[in-house]
């Protein structure tokens, strides 16, 4: 069992270090778990996210993020995500000109051993087959990455590369936005398969939907850049009929 | 005190040289000699480019020494293969020696089709050659470099395509060089007969590190309704001196696409120049380079619209590392006949280093009042969110970089119909990042 600890993490923009966006979080995930994160908009999810697959605007002001009992602060973003960390990224780039077999073929060479080859029949046998069970038409192997797709196809997208690549955790920030209802099943039950001890997942979502498919161990509330309130799937539908205001009334009542 | 040492006899290109080779060509059609003797001439009379020059306005010129270098007289041991895709014919050059040559097929023969090296094409088919050889020739500055290699040419070929005969298939030229100071003048004429269509593809190599020196030229000729594809793609030594100039003519309704490729070379100079002489005749001129080191490629280009509903495109883009220098310099003219022109002129510099060094001068001379025309230059470095997207995917930084300098490129060989050659060039461009 692998695990991935986030420890009294202070994340601020590397242009602003001195305001903090996340400020002071801990939470813990292992492998086989599934962890909701909710909370609204400008909470700083996404900059959770994005500084724990090591992106170059955000800044960790202290705390730690621990993956195995070993920091990955000092590891550059690649080597994190070669280490077994996945980002899916609420808003992916669009890159012109790579085609989507080429980046995925990089980036599953990226993690064989200098010299090893690629099979490349096993490659494009393993790729057709997640494509299939993600309903996404083969043609896009060869459109470019993100290029021109609908929301619901980058979305569609980055789990696909998920399942090509296998991380032990992965941080999926608002997959379900963009989706409708048969993608998002579609997404939901890629996720599932891909569920079991050798995964563990951090799911930042606005709605309850998602969570009657993929189905989350906890739920947490983060508020103001910290988790303020954590529990089972019921936290979720606590939250949906009340709203966050419920949370910003019980905070200031403490 | 030693006494100074006697002068080293340094090996030129002199008239000594000149001669001799003119009396191994003695075989040569009479017009042939005659016209080799005029360029020598040309070639003694024209200054070396000077500060003065606007068609060299941001070259180094201090570099341009031509001395030194000599006609090699033996093959190479070493050739490199580069026409890994399926092609029709090819003629390989090593060091002017005419290595190797793959027999037209039967059928093309049969319909007329001639693809020969040029001192045979100039036995044969004189005519033909004189007919078209350098007609109208590119003059965008570099007139003392062609005269040079009319004057030393021997190396090269001919494609000429009979009326109405389509080939998929293309033709491929290699001229490799090896071997200390020595230089190579190639060439080559691509004649297309109305409504033929053909791919001429030519490599200029170094098979070593060794000191070169190359110019190049072509006569590209798309009779009426042709349709003419012309791929030059260079990776000389990182100490070669290099010069390509290409002369583009395009009658009435015919599509020329040509495509210069510029892996290498300490200097570079490339000329382009289209000529649009009958109404819908279109030219789409495509260049990409990877300029590395402290190398400089020089662009000149010219779109010249004669007729009416003519149309260019012409998209150069660079890729500059290291301390690279890149100048890029196009001209689009529209002659007073040439209403409803549709002319379009882009430069794109993809900046990876500060120490490099873009120069953009875009132009345009309308003298046609009802025509559309723009251009425009745009440096622009990586996108860090790109970059930051396939590094979260475990891609290592330097393959990341790599990956986004050929979606750059993309753009460019897209536009190539020929599935095999655009593989085939996207791995030449990536060996020249295998350092
Ligand atoms: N690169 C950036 N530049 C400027 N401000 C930023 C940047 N990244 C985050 N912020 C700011 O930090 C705060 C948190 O943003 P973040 O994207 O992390 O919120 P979020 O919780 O993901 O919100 P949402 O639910 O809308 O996706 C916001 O106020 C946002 O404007
Ligand atoms: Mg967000």
């Amino acid at each position: 069992m692998s695990s991935l600890e986030i420890r009294d993490l202070v994340v601020a923009l590397t242009a602003t270090p001195d305001k903090p966006i996340v400020k002071g979080l801990n939470l813990t995930i292992k492998t086989g778990e599934v962890h909701a994160i909710m909370g609204p908009n400008g909470t700083g999810k996404s900059t959770l996210s994005k500084a724990i697959a090591g992106h170059p605007d955000y800044q960790i002001i202290s705390g730690d993020v621990i993956l195995d009992g070993k920091s990955i602060l000092e590891m550059e973003p690649d080597e994190r995500a070669r280490a077994g960390l996945f980002l899916a990224f609420q808003y992916p780039s669009e890159i012109p000109g790579v085609s989507i077999a080429n980046f995925l073929r990089a980036a599953v060479q990226a993690r064989m051993a200098e010299g090893e080859e690629l099979d490349a029949t096993g490659y494009y046998k393993k790729l057709y087959g997640k494509m299939d069970m993600l309903k996404i038409d083969r043609k896009f192997t060869s459109r470019s990455v993100n290029e021109g797709f609908s929301g619901g196809e980058k979305k569609r997208c980055e789990i696909l590369q998920m399942a090509m690549l296998e991380p032990s955790f992965s941080l999926m920030d608002e997959t379900d936005s963009g989706l409708d209802i048969d993608a998002l099943k579609i997404v939901a039950e890629g996720v599932n398969a891909m569920r079991g001890d050798k995964l563990g997942v951090l799911l930042i979502t606005h709605y309850q939907r998602l969570l009657d498919y993929i189905v989350p161990d906890f739920v947490h509330v983060m508020y103001d850049g910290r988790i303020v309130k954590s529990g089972d799937k019921s936290l979720a539908l606590e939250l949906e009929a009340k709203g966050y205001d419920w949370v910003k009334t019980e905070l200031a009542a403490v | 005190m030693s006494a100074s040492a006697a002068p080293t006899l340094t090996p030129s290109l002199d008239s000594v040289r000149f001669a001799t080779h003119l009396s191994q060509r003695s075989y040569l059609p009479a017009w042939w000699l005659e016209t080799k003797k005029a360029a020598w001439n040309q070639f003694n009379a024209l200054p070396m480019p000077s500060r003065t020059d606007e068609t060299w306005r941001f070259s180094s010129l201090s570099s341009l020494d031509i001395s030194g270098f000599e006609l090699p007289e033996d093959a190479s041991q070493h050739i490199p293969n580069l026409s890994d895709f399926p092609h029709a014919a090819e003629i390989i050059y090593s060091n002017r020696q005419l290595v190797a040559r793959s027999a037209v097929p039967a059928d093309l023969v049969a319909q007329g089709v001639i693809f020969a090296p040029l001192d045979e094409a100039l036995t044969k088919h004189g005519d033909l050659v004189k007919k078209y050889f350098q007609k109208l020739p590119a003059n965008l500055g570099s007139e003392k470099f062609v005269a040079l290699n009319t004057a030393f040419t021997g190396t090269g070929s001919l494609l000429y395509v009979p009326k109405g005969v389509e080939i998929t298939s293309p033709f491929v030229v290699q001229h490799t060089l090896s071997g200390a100071n020595k230089a190579a003048f190639p060439h080559t004429i691509v004649i297309l007969e109305d409504n033929a269509k053909a791919t001429l593809v030519e490599f200029f190599v170094s098979a070593d590190k060794s000191r070169h020196l190359a110019s190049g030229v072509n006569d590209l000729h798309a009779g009426p309704g042709a349709q003419l594809t012309y791929v030059g793609a260079q990776n000389w030594s990182a100490d070669t001196l290099a010069f390509q100039t290409n002369s583009i003519v395009a009658e009435r309704d015919a599509k020329v696409l040509s495509l210069n490729v510029h892996l290498g070379g300490r200097q570079a100079r490339h000329e382009s120049h289209s000529r649009l002489l009958g109404p819908g005749a279109h030219s789409e001129m495509l260049a990409l380079t990877v300029a590395t080191g402290d190398h400089e490629f020089d662009q000149r280009t010219l779109q010249t619209h004669v007729s009416p509903n003519t149309t260019s495109n012409l998209l150069y883009k660079n890729a500059l590392l290291d301390t690279a220098k890149t100048i890029f310099s196009g001209l689009i003219i529209v002659e007073p006949d040439a209403q409803k022109t549709d002319a379009y002129q882009k430069n794109r510099n993809l900046i990876l280093s500060d120490d490099a060094e873009a120069h953009s001068l875009p132009g345009l001379e309308i003298q046609a009042n009802d025509v559309r025309c723009s251009h425009g230059s745009t440096s622009s470095r990586i996108e860090p969110e790109q970059e930051f997207y396939l590094q979260a995917r475990g891609i290592k930084p330097e393959a990341a970089k790599q990956m986004l300098i050929f979606a750059f490129f993309e753009e460019v060989l897209n536009k190539l119909e020929n599935e095999a050659l655009h593989k085939s060039l996207s791995t030449l461009i990536e060996s020249k990042f295998k350092k």
